[in-house]
């Protein structure tokens, strides 16, 4: 694994994950400077309700008037926050719970694992739906039911890289010259196991922009007035008769938000270890 | 030979059970954490005072937990999940009457994907490099990447709304099947395009793998077609990648038939949990749920079955495995 120079150098050398680094950059900037250039995405103008996209809204506008340009910068912001947090909360949840796991070994370590095999064996989003149905919706529930869903894969990597580590001989001359356990993971294991968990999270966002999105078109992630790609693309579609404009916007959004992140995530994945090229979706 | 697969069939059988037992166990685990009245939550605000006691006096809520845990297992196991709140038809019979539709659909997107999937993949495994390799290459990672609700209702649109080929909702006449199938292609079409894409990219690069080694190599030295050899010999390899993804893929197909029959209006059994949620109902989120975990787990035993079946190597290694 390079510095990180090296591997944006890499990952702007091969064509698809060129593409993927200007998509995610035009993606963050708009979710970022979006909402600043914008007019309020909640200001409504029934006056002005399915306009086609012009100067003033470059999006068009909604069935209140709202302008569809800062409701999908909304949006995408939102989808944005919540797959980095979701990315980061199930990444460090897994990461602790597959390290501790692959040092304690034998009771410890099966329960673990037990515990990874029972949320898998749910489809992930009859999951979310059920716990959602259960504690109800809402920003906090939302993070909370989708961060479930990821820490399984995140642990059973970090447990798959510890036992491999937990071997080497460094770690035995370290523990031989008496280094305490704690400080053992924190200067050896986590330094070692995080960099492939960074790749696994990066290749996570799109999955979790898409069941945010999903979620959000059924009513039961981001909540209104809050935009999110999800529900702009249902409220576009509930007024599919008067215009496509409002389902065109937001989808293509989505669109170009989960292909460029997927694309970055493959070539972030290439560049930071050549051997697993090709593999994995 | 055969003793080692039925062993490691014995085995798989035996932890999708415990898997099955953790499931309904962490299910009985989140309802218990609900803030609140349960009775009250789970039932919605409909619920006279006669539905709740019914319902605390079916969930034992005045017992202990362990005697808690023991009846909502029981039952569960039994498949008995009591009678709707609203219809006070018996659950099981509502599961049972939109399941047919969901399995409908995440079958024919199965087959769909497999099908397209292997094909544009050895097409492209033949010629790498070639004009139908890139097109292949570049629109998979489009198809895999595009949520399937956005692909949904632009087949709705092109398809249903402006060109009127297909019906645009529902899943058709019950005693019609032509009306059924006419129903279940896009929704089908909508679910698996990303499938297609993803097993494409997988079978192109097993394929390759395959091609390169020293038993194919050796074919080839013999004169064997090439077609021939991708056919009899290469492919039955690069399969067993495939069906050990599918298994997840499965998992994906009800998940993401949530979304499809949400935009297609079709029932089934994400409709049903969708309804059921809208109208704060759990009972019936909870069967769906349970069902959902049933069919997912015994597919992915199918799948360990398939691929013991095609690459015995996989069976022998149980002993690495547990």
């Amino acid at each position: 694994m390079g510095s990180l120079g090296a591997i944006f150098a890499d990952i702007w050398r091969s064509p698809s994950g060129r593409i993927g680094l200007v998509l995610v950059t035009a993606i963050l900037l708009f979710a970022i400077l979006g909402p600043v250039f914008t007019v309020d995405p909640n200001k409504i103008a029934v006056q002005d309700r399915f306009q086609t996209p012009s100067v003033t809204h470059l999006l068009g506008t909604d069935n209140l008037g709202r302008d569809l340009f800062a409701r999908t910068a909304q949006g995408t912001r939102a989808a944005l926050v919540i797959s980095l947090l979701v990315v980061a909360a199930s990444l460090l949840i897994g990461s602790v719970l597959g390290i501790t796991a692959g040092m304690a070994g034998g009771f410890i370590d099966r329960g673990v694992i037990v515990v990874f095999d029972i949320i898998s064996a749910y489809p992930p989003v009859i999951l979310a739906m059920g716990l959602i149905a259960l504690y109800g919706t809402g920003f906090g529930n939302l993070l909370f039911v989708v961060t479930i869903l990821f820490i399984p894969q995140f642990g059973r990597m970090a447990r798959a890289q510890t036992l491999s580590l937990r071997h080497q001989p460094f770690i035995d001359a370290e523990r031989i010259l008496g280094l305490p356990t704690r400080k053992l993971i924190l200067r050896h294991f986590m330094p070692n196991v995080l960099g492939p968990l960074i790749v696994l999270a990066s290749m996570n966002i799109p999955v979790v922009i898409t069941i945010e999105a999903g979620l959000s078109y059924l009513g039961l992630g981001v909540q209104p007035p809050q935009a999110s790609l999800g529900s702009l693309i249902k409220d576009g579609y509930i007024y599919l008769n008067q215009s496509w404009w409002p389902t065109i916007g937001s989808a293509v959004t989505l669109a170009l938000a989960t292909l460029g992140s997927t694309l970055f995530g493959e070539a972030l994945r290439d560049a930071a270890d050549p051997k697993l090229k090709g593999h994995g979706r | 030979m055969s003793g080692t697969i039925g062993r490691f069939i014995a085995h798989r059988m035996a932890a999708a059970l415990v898997t099955l037992a953790g499931a309904i166990l962490f299910l009985f685990i989140i309802i218990q954490f609900v803030p609140g009245d349960l009775a009250g939550v789970l039932l919605g605000p409909r619920a006279t005072p006669e539905l709740r006691a019914a319902f605390a006096q079916r969930m034992g809520l005045d017992r202990s937990l362990p005697e808690q845990f023991v009846l909502f297992f029981g039952n569960a196991i039994r498949g008995d999940l009591g009678n709707d709140i609203i219809t006070s038809r018996p659950i099981l019979d509502i599961v049972v009457e939109n399941l047919p539709n969901t399995l409908q659909l995440a079958g024919a997107a199965l087959l769909l994907s497999m099908i397209f999937g292997i094909a544009l993949g050895c097409i492209a495994a033949l010629k790498p490099g070639s004009m139908l390799d890139t097109v292949l290459g570049v629109s998979s990672v489009a198809f895999i990447t595009t949520p399937s609700f956005v692909i949904a209702i632009f087949l709705l649109l092109i398809f249903s709304l402006q060109l009127h080929w297909l019906p645009v909702t529902g899943a058709g006449k019950p005693d019609d099947p032509l009306d059924r199938l006419a129903h279940l292609v896009l929704p089908a079409a909508a679910l698996s395009i990303g499938w297609v894409g993803y097993l494409a990219r997988l079978i192109r690069a097993s394929l390759l793998e395959v091609l390169t080694e020293q038993h194919v190599r050796m074919m080839r030295a013999y004169g064997v077609p090439e077609g021939r050899i991708v056919r009899h010999f290469a492919l039955r390899l690069a399969l067993v990648p495939m069906i050990s993804i599918m298994g997840l893929g499965i998992g994906d197909m009800i998940s993401n038939a949530v979304f499809i029959e949400y935009v297609f209006a079709r029932p089934g059994i994400g409709t049903m949990i969708y309804n059921a949620i809208r109208i704060r109902n759990f009972p019936i989120v909870q069967a769906g749920i349970l069902f959902t975990v049933l069919i997912y787990v015994s597919a992915n035993l199918f799948v360990d079955f398939l691929n013991a079946l095609l690459d015995p190597r996989i069976a022998r290694s149980l002993k690495q495995a547990v």
